[in-house]
């Protein structure tokens, strides 16, 4: 396959940055798209130019390190995959692929394709857990009686994996969907439910104070998000919200 | 508590509890209009009561100018707020992928519909207002002299939709009204928290409602301008 590049490109997080056409011939169609970015960067290598930054870890869709917005959708056109995920067979022959980092105030540019997404790091901080003493006398999760519907819901919102793409993909810049499935995970839980008010509010004025945009509803987040993340959670967390700050 | 409206999640949930107070309201005013074309002398009884009644007038009516205009300014905050969250554009963003047109230019639908609020106040709010409380005529009779004129409310509605341009404003007004309420509908029982085993109906309910009610209209619209 021979495809055209247009990949974002920017020095630093002071420079303005700008769009770079980068031609690349006989790419294979069973790469995956980062794949196609390593040899892309090798061929930049070789010729002394500077390779392309861009966020990668696991390569196998679990670790949530993989971004990029591929012609105009987060991880690119196909579905419940992350850009490692995403191979090139996907695209046609002499394509144009145009290739940008997240776009969110809260996710400011660092280099090239990668993004700062410690916000939802402070977020989770906020909030994102359950305090458990783990001293040596901790229960046996699994002593606790828990409805089977629950338990599905809670695991379903578990999945998350923190990539940022319902924020890349919301119109509005919305971390809701990231911050819906955190609350839900425990607020669906017994061990969750002791500090169930206190969360939910720390982490959505954290949500707030990040920048973050507004939900509308739009139900991109859900689309496009690499674990099929449902806006149910969204909805949980606006009752919790609601709930907490009658009772606070 | 206090600091709820400061919130995304609070501003939302207002915006969507003022968006479900706008919708029964707009029930209720169709539920009257078609009164025009079913029976123009129940309509000009029921207009009538509705244009005297003191609950509804002093009470009810503030309540909804004050839904109206929240609705609108909140509108527009969180508008702006969620353009601050994203200051540089995607060069490329294939938005029809993952979401509806509805849902992503509710300003723009929003907006028609203010336009028209404005154009239904000039023609039949602001002449309603000059002869109740400028003019002090709270007969609602055609010729306030003469008791056996009859009620001047059908006549007024007729009056109206003479002009084929102000039909055409109109009609085009609720097919901007049909597409916000596509979104809208759904969306505020979303905001307040309300995703469950119901919404599948609740989508199938607002499909109706959001087409029905303006295609309501704007056949009421049409009717009358085919029939003064």
């Amino acid at each position: 396959m021979n495809l055209n590049l247009k990949i974002w490109r920017q020095k630093n997080a002071s420079d303005k940055g700008k769009m770079v056409d980068y031609p690349i011939s006989d790419v294979s169609p069973d790469m995956s798209f980062l794949e196609m970015l390593d040899v892309l960067n090798n061929e930049l290598i070789e010729k002394g130019d500077e390779p392309v930054s861009f966020d990668h870890d696991c390569r196998e869709g679990i670790c949530g390190s993989c971004s990029l917005y591929i012609n105009g959708e987060a991880h690119g056109p196909d579905r419940l995959i992350t850009t490692c995920q995403l191979h090139m067979r996907t695209f046609k022959d002499g394509e144009t692929i145009v290739i940008e980092p997240w776009r969110a105030k809260a996710f400011p540019v660092i280099k090239d394709l990668v993004v700062d997404r410690t916000a939802f790091d402070r977020i989770q901080h906020a909030g994102g857990f359950i305090s458990v003493n783990t001293s040596g006398n901790t229960i046996d999760a699994n002593s606790i009686p828990i409805n089977k519907q629950d338990a599905d819901d809670a695991f379903s919102a578990a999945t998350c994996i923190g990539c940022g793409a319902c924020v890349a993909s919301c119109k509005n810049s919305s971390a809701m969907l990231f911050v819906g499935a955190k609350v839900s995970q425990f607020a669906l839980l017994p061990q969750g439910k002791v500090e169930a008010t206190d969360r939910v509010l720390n982490m959505v004025k954290q949500m707030d104070e990040e920048g973050f945009g507004n939900c509308t509803n739009t139900g991109a987040c859900e689309v496009e998000c690499p674990k099929g993340i449902s806006l149910e959670n969204i909805a949980r967390m606006n009752r919790e919200y609601l709930s907490a700050s009658l009772k606070g | 508590m206090s600091g709820i409206l400061n919130s995304s999640i609070g501003r939302k949930f207002a915006m969507a509890l003022s968006a479900l107070f706008l919708m029964v309201f707009l029930l209720q005013h169709f539920s009257i209009n078609i009164l025009s074309v079913l029976s123009p002398d129940t309509f000009n009884e029921v207009s009538h009561f509705m244009g005297t009644f003191w609950v509804i007038q002093y009470l009810l009516q503030p309540v909804l100018i004050f839904g109206v205009v929240f609705h609108f300014v909140m509108g527009f905050i969180l508008e702006i707020k969620n353009n601050k969250a994203r200051q540089i554009s995607y060069a490329k963003n294939n938005g029809g992928a993952n979401s509806t047109w509805m849902s992503r230019n509710m300003i723009w639908s929003g907006l028609a519909i203010l336009a028209f609020v404005v154009l239904h106040f000039y023609d039949f709010w602001l002449p309603e207002v000059t002869t109740k409380f400028i003019d002090g005529d709270m007969s609602g009779l055609i010729d306030p002299s003469n008791s056996e004129s009859g009620l001047r409310y059908y006549e007024e509605l007729q009056h109206k939709f003479v002009d084929a341009w102000r039909v055409v404003l109109y009609v085009i007004a609720f097919i901007f009204l049909a597409l916000h309420l596509l979104h809208g509908f759904n969306s505020a029982f979303q905001s307040i928290g309300a995703n469950n085993k119901y919404t599948k109906g609740l989508k199938t309910f607002s499909k109706i409602y959001a087409i029905g009610i303006p295609v309501g209209f704007i056949f009421i619209a049409i009717f009358h301008f085919l029939n003064h």
